[in-house]
């Protein structure tokens, strides 16, 4: 038989034990918030990558700079119109992710940049973004230039040595930049991202009202 | 002599069976599901996917492939390597025994190039895989539009 007295101990201990797991607990949780007020779940680059700033022809012919795309949130990709399979299946993927936003993919751009702009004139490239979403746009411009860009961001690309006949393969980076409204870059994508994480993050830049 | 014939029916049979096996060979146990092809505008080279299943004991080796609709059709891998894209030329994609191997977007592709005459969404392109003992196979190809991510038995994405 256990005394009265000390059982009465035993549960108030008890009781004492669990409030107090639950006020760290509590205390540990609004840390978390504190710290890091927006949980993305791609990698987070603010203040690491420069922002959005280029010199580039459009896919209307028409020079562009980074500023022409403030207001919108910004996914920049660097590939090439003659790469048949890891391109266009990021383009597929990226187009997927707009519908999926909604209306709110209004306020988004795909930037495709090529990195082959001898073979990729504006005509090529309008062909080609079109042919994936009304929300991207076909960058390609001075040798120069998208050289300039690419170091930007440490967005390595190489021309493979030609195959004989004339065809020769671009090797390049496979991320997906993204910047905010205010040309901040703000996100790193990668192709082992699922389509949930982008819609997830891409809605928060979109929309940062909603949370999470 | 007709007792002759008679003793040597069986044997002549058998050799033509054989024979037969031969010829038909890896091409005979592949069977072929989820075909598209992924168009691009213009005259860019497109990327054919499939799933090959092989129903034999033996394994089997994909080593190319050509149609009448393309000039030139090649074995193709996409990798990616720390965080770069890189595709090259392969000499053949294996199809385990009783497996299956996929050509799939971001991995093994059929290259298609140079189209005789423009391909549009919805065509079926015949193409015919070529396996390693020299068998071949004729697969009939779903043509879809740049921003397909699949056969299109799931869900579309067209405009």
């Amino acid at each position: 038989m256990i005394p009265i007295p000390f059982r009465m101990t035993c549960r108030r201990a008890a009781r004492l034990a669990l409030l107090l797991a639950l006020g760290l607990c509590a205390l540990a949780l609004a840390g978390c918030h504190r710290g890091d007020a927006v949980a993305w779940r791609l990698t987070d680059v603010t203040g690491h990558m420069p922002d959005l700033d280029f010199r580039l022809i459009d896919d209307h012919g028409k020079p562009v700079t980074g500023q022409d795309y403030r207001g919108k949130v910004v996914l920049l990709y660097f590939g090439y119109t003659h790469c048949p399979d890891v391109c266009p299946l990021t383009l597929a993927q990226l187009h997927v992710v707009m519908q999926r936003l909604g209306p709110l993919a209004d306020g988004a751009r795909i930037l495709f940049v090529s990195v082959d702009p001898a073979r990729d004139t504006p005509e090529v490239m309008h062909a080609y973004v079109s042919a994936f979403d009304p929300r991207a746009v076909g960058l390609s411009g001075q040798p120069r230039d998208i050289e300039a860009l690419s170091k930007r961001y440490r967005s390595a690309f190489t021309r493979e040595p030609d195959q004989g006949n004339g065809q020769y393969e671009v090797s390049h980076s496979s991320a997906i930049y993204i910047f905010d409204r205010n040309g901040k870059a703000r996100l790193l994508s990668t192709p082992d991202r699922s389509q949930d994480d982008l819609v997830h993050d891409l809605h928060l830049l979109l929309d940062p009202g909603v949370s999470a | 002599m007709r007792f002759r014939i008679a003793r040597a029916l069986p044997w002549l049979l058998g050799g033509l069976c054989l024979g037969a096996g031969v010829h038909a060979g890896e091409a005979d146990h592949i069977h072929v599901s989820q075909a598209w092809i992924r168009l691009l505008p213009g005259d860019l080279p497109a990327g054919a996917y499939a799933t090959l299943e092989n129903d034999g004991d033996q394994p089997a080796s994909l080593k190319g492939a050509s149609s009448t609709r393309y000039a030139s059709v090649m074995l193709h891998q996409s990798s990616h390597e720390g965080g770069v894209n890189r595709m090259a030329m392969v000499d053949s994609m294996a199809i385990p025994a009783h497996g299956r191997a996929a050509l799939a977007p971001g991995g093994y592709h059929l290259m298609l190039m140079q189209a005789a005459a423009p391909v549009k969404a919805g065509d079926t392109v015949k193409v015919m895989l070529h396996f390693g003992d020299g068998s071949t196979l004729d697969a009939d190809f779903l043509a879809r539009p740049a921003n397909a991510t699949d056969a299109g038995t799931g869900t579309e994405h067209t405009h």
